[in-house]
């Protein structure tokens, strides 16, 4: 079996995820099927594109009633992350709802121009097995218009006007704002991390 | 492709936080960028990259980011075809869809005049295209570019510095990040795009390619001079 499986979101990273995770010799696997991702170690909810579309997607697919019950590790990436909280904006659309709170859009303002595209510090609020070996004020690399805002999920800031969750977590569900699968060496260690998880 | 992938890696390993890749021959030659080497690319690279080069469709577009690529580019076919920001935009979120604008200021003496061209890959077919450079950048804002390259022609390979004066015009009507591309020649025109352009990125090839400034030393500067850098 695949140590991963990426969920087939309709998002355009799902090549630059594989890659990184072969880099890391993980294989992983692209798909739908519940079966599939019920039974795999770890799964993985990639996305790029708008909040609406993806949950289309997911919905159409069953997904939206096959995650929420998930029991191994999942890390979603960028939209994916946004995906698991309850609701986005951008629709707006009802999410996932497996880590509490609402996603916003960006207002931008001088010197923070939106979407934000580019490394940014993060800042480590709480311990977490993802972050391990990861210093508190390493750069990783975001491209997003929409955020989460801090709340009792966050485990890592950045700041970007606001201060915005760059790592969140509740119980299995975990999500990174940033793309650990751009985020050099950095983003390498994350996914190493996530990768230790449910072995 | 050899040469791309090896230049790839020696740029990551140099510390560069973003690869953009040009194709510039694809639309003055009437055909897509090649696609084999994306793919390669995004299995070595570990950074953001961007491809540029001929891509007039949303399929075309959608090949390219398939194979692994963060952003496309797009510049002389934007110009034939605005709507194409539009589509690409709509599909794909505004975070992939960069706009190249190659500008050149054309006005006389102290009067600025800044003219956007096109099919500039080839010098025979380089011509203005007659749209007033800061009217298109807030057009293709409007159409939903993630972001604008902006590369100004007449510094472009001169090495004199970047055209602070023009990308200080478009930062003030640019909402989405800026890129200055053109003119670089040392680490002090870097520091110096940065803080009077207020750029949020700054782009060069040649003085790469031929290690005349090398990216661990141009980092250093930067942060030297309080501009935040990835180091």
């Amino acid at each position: 079996m695949s140590a991963v499986a990426i969920i087939d979101s309709g998002g355009a990273n799902i090549a630059s995820l594989r890659a990184a995770l072969a880099r890391l010799g993980a294989d992983s696997v692209v798909t739908t099927d519940h079966d599939l991702i019920r039974r795999a170690p770890r799964v993985l909810l990639p996305g790029v594109g708008s909040a609406h579309n993806a949950m289309l997607r997911l919905r159409g697919a069953g997904l939206d009633q096959l995650i929420p019950t998930l029991k191994q590790p999942l890390l979603g990436i960028c939209l994916g992350m946004q995906l698991l909280f309850d609701r986005s904006d951008e629709g707006p659309v009802n999410c996932l709802g497996v880590i509490p709170g609402s996603i916003g859009k960006l207002q931008s303002e001088p010197g923070k121009p939106v979407p934000h595209m580019g490394w940014n510090q993060m800042t480590q609020v709480r311990e977490d097995p993802l972050l391990d070996g990861i210093g508190s004020l390493d750069h990783v690399y975001f491209v997003h218009s929409f955020f989460a805002p801090t709340s009792s999920a966050t485990v890592a800031i950045t700041d970007y006007g606001v201060a915005l969750t760059a790592v969140a977590r509740r119980d299995n569900f975990c999500g990174t704002q940033f793309h650990p699968e751009r985020s050099g060496v950095v983003g390498a260690r994350l996914i190493a991390n996530f990768l230790k998880q449910g072995s | 492709m050899g040469d791309i992938l090896a230049l790839a890696e020696r740029y990551r390993n140099e510390g560069a936080d973003e690869v953009v890749f040009y194709d510039i021959t694809a639309s003055p030659e009437g055909r897509s960028v090649d696609r084999a080497w994306v793919r390669r690319v995004a299995q070595v690279l570990d950074i953001p990259f961007c491809v540029a080069g001929g891509i007039r469709s949303v399929e075309d577009a959608e090949a390219i980011l398939n194979e692994g690529a963060e952003k496309v580019s797009i510049n002389t076919p934007a110009i034939s075809n605005p709507g194409l920001i539009d589509e690409l935009a709509s599909r794909f979120g505004s975070q992939c869809v960069v706009i190249g604008i190659d500008s050149a200021n054309v006005g006389q003496g102290a009067d600025n005049s800044y003219r956007v061209f096109q099919f500039t890959g080839d010098p025979n077919r380089s011509r203005n295209s007659g749209r007033d450079t800061l009217q298109w950048v807030k057009e293709v804002q409007e159409r939903g570019a993630g972001e604008i390259v902006l590369n100004c022609m007449t510094s472009d390979g001169v090495r004199r510095g970047y055209d602070v004066a023009q990308l200080t015009a478009v930062r003030a009507i640019c909402d989405v990040p800026l890129v200055a591309s053109g003119g670089a020649g040392s680490p002090d025109h870097f520091v110096d795009v940065f803080n009077k352009a207020g750029v949020d990125a700054a782009l060069a090839a040649s003085v790469f390619h031929s290690g005349s400034i090398a990216i661990p030393d141009l980092k250093t500067t930067l942060a030297a001079a309080g501009i935040e850098v990835r180091l």
